[in-house]
């Protein structure tokens, strides 16, 4: 947020009422394909993750992925939907080569999971976000647009595609329209999307990466004025991370506040949210798109949960991340205010796996929340990101208590940490960066500083115990900052029998 | 009254990328027209009580384990496709219509 669209921000906000909605969708991390048995990892050289079923090859037939349906149910499950007891997938035809079929398998009307919610915390105040439905269909190829400028489809000459992703579970997330949270829309449009995040993660049904596409985000946003009915929405695309998501809601409610006030109409469209400028810009208008002529799935018998299945999927369902969160939060001994900022900063999981390679969790809280969450905000990356592991961190705290590193050294470690140096232990080594504790070499620091400071010696030998700074001054400066500055005081008056 | 205009059916071809001449039109509409009024009699002696029918086997839940199969190897199944570039399916520009 650079400071000088806040006066237009709040402009937007003072004038208008955003009512904001989400769309998720999350490539579940089975093992296999939605209605086949190809792999679906990450990555892969291009076409050799497909078979006739995801190539939509004559003859071929598609069978649901139990794996994947027990997940939407679980999914579904922990938003607090209602499950289906019948329900059909339907073809959604459109031509676009993303997928070979020239339709893609969703559903249409009757959507395994509907009609729940999730509550997200912003700023002390809980916010109720309705889910509209929960669905299963299957994710696209890749296309790469060749021939125009930066791989972009417009001006491109043809465009080459790998089909490797055709066919991976992807599940749709449609929140019902979120009114009244005023200002602060951006911030709970990102609440909701790390709270739903945190939530498949810890039902394990997706690795949630939002840098690989594994959860994508679209975010619906209009504008309208106190009274008056809900305006004219548009759908931002292409909210790739958390800051995203916010950034977005953002610059499109200073956007459509501008039009408005200068007596402009928004246009229902789809729009794309750029990283690099932080707005967004109007998207290929898809004259028609609309029209997917969906039908019942003839080639896929209807799904009929067992009521008994699902009574046992919810029953073993983990604890959801507020429950967990307020655990740790007492676990921890931090305030409310103290765990909302560790929230904010996304440090709640990595300050969690800190703790449990060792550390104390002031300790933990202090590296995430301090250096690293000030190296992560001015890169603009989020925390996990950042470059460090719990693990090293934990590594660091160790080495710092065991007195082999203070306070500033440590840092400087961190730093060839994040800059990928290695382990803290091998960062210190390969730099030389351990505290002195060689009490010969120390001695012989603090006896030419005392020889070299011989009037500030005799202050202090006079029982004017402050001066030693200017002496304990000299030793961390000979010894470039590597020793412990309480140690070298302790041997300053000792040297100078004035202890 | 005809169960499918000629506007729908030039609607349709445009959303099927069917290039149909005017008179192909005519015909198509005529044609679809037909089939149309014929499935449109079965409406007549569905009563309420018969359910609207999509699959016709009595069949629900036919699931398959998450188990990893074979694959086809690249070459497969890219020797069906018109054009290959990269290891990839090559398709034409897919803008053309609103360059």
């Amino acid at each position: 947020m650079t400071t000088t669209t806040l006066p237009a921000y709040d402009d937007a906000v003072a004038t208008f009422e955003p009512v904001i909605g989400l769309e998720t969708h999350v490539e579940l991390g089975t093992n296999t394909k939605m209605f086949c048995g190809c792999p679906t990892d990450f990555g892969g050289e291009p076409n050799t993750r497909v078979c006739p079923v995801c190539l939509g090859l004559p003859g071929s037939l598609p069978v649901a992925n139990k794996a994947a349906i027990e997940a939407t149910i679980r999914i579904g499950l922990a938003l607090n939907c209602s499950i289906a007891t019948w329900c059909r997938f339907a073809r959604k035809n459109y031509f676009y080569p993303d997928m070979p079929k020239n339709f893609q398998i969703s559903q249409y009307d009757e959507p395994l999971c509907v009609d729940g919610y999730l509550d997200v915390e912003v700023d002390g105040r809980t916010v109720r976000i309705g889910i509209e439905r929960v669905h299963l269909e299957e994710d696209t190829g890749k296309t790469l647009h060749v021939g125009g400028a930066t791989g972009r489809i417009h001006g491109a000459t043809e465009s080459l595609v790998d089909y490797n992703r055709a066919g991976i579970p992807l599940v749709e997330i449609v929140t019902k329209p979120v009114p009244g949270t005023g200002a602060l829309a951006p911030e709970v449009a990102r609440a909701y999307v790390t709270e739903l995040r945190d939530i498949l993660r810890g039902l394990g049904v997706s690795d949630v990466r939002m840098e690989e596409g594994s959860l994508r985000c679209d975010v619906n946003t209009s504008l309208n004025r106190p009274g008056e009915e809900w305006g004219t929405r548009t759908e931002t695309k292409n909210v790739n991370s958390l800051r995203s998501v916010e950034r977005a809601v953002r610059s499109e409610i200073i956007r459509q506040a501008s039009v408005l006030e200068a007596g402009g109409r928004i246009v229902q469209e789809t729009r794309h949210f750029s990283e690099e400028t932080g707005d967004t810009r109007p998207g290929r208008s898809k004259e028609e798109a609309t029209d997917y002529r969906y039908f019942p799935e003839p080639d896929l018998v209807p799904l009929a949960p067992d009521p008994a299945w699902v009574s046992a999927l919810k029953a073993a369902l983990p604890e959801p991340p507020r429950v967990h969160r307020k655990r740790l939060q007492e676990s921890w001994g931090l305030s409310d205010l103290d765990m909302q900022s560790v929230v904010n900063a996304g440090a709640v999981e990595l300050i969690e796996q800190t703790v449990a390679a060792g550390a104390t969790a002031a300790a933990a809280r202090k590296w995430w929340l301090g250096e690293l969450a000030r190296r992560a905000n001015e890169s603009g990356i989020e925390l996990s990101a950042v470059g460090a592991t719990p693990a090293q961190v934990a590594e660091l705290q160790t080495l710092v208590d065991g007195g082999k590193l203070n306070d500033k050294l440590a840092r400087v470690v961190l730093e060839g940490v994040v800059a990928g140096e290695g382990d803290p232990t091998a960062v210190m080594e390969a730099r030389g960066l351990a505290v002195v504790s060689d009490t010969g070499a120390l001695t012989a620091a603090v006896d030419a500083a005392i020889a070299a400071n011989a009037d500030v010696a005799d202050k202090v030998r006079g029982g004017n115990l402050a001066a030693a700074g200017a002496l304990i001054g000299a030793v961390m400066k000979t010894t470039k900052g590597q020793a412990d500055a309480k140690a070298v005081r302790e041997l300053i008056l000792q040297r100078l029998g004035a202890n | 009254m005809a169960a499918i205009s000629r506007d729908e059916v030039a609607h349709l071809a445009r959303l099927s990328r069917l290039a149909v001449t005017e008179q192909e039109l005519d015909t198509f509409a005529g044609q679809l027209d037909v089939i149309l009024q014929a499935v449109a009699r079965v409406g007549e002696v569905a009563a309420a009580d018969i359910p609207p029918t999509s699959h016709s086997v009595p069949l629900t839940n036919v699931l398959r384990e998450d188990v990893v199969i074979n694959c086809l190897t690249r070459e497969e199944a890219l020797a069906g496709a018109p054009d290959v570039e990269e290891d990839r399916f090559r398709v034409p520009r897919i803008l053309d219509e609103e360059a």
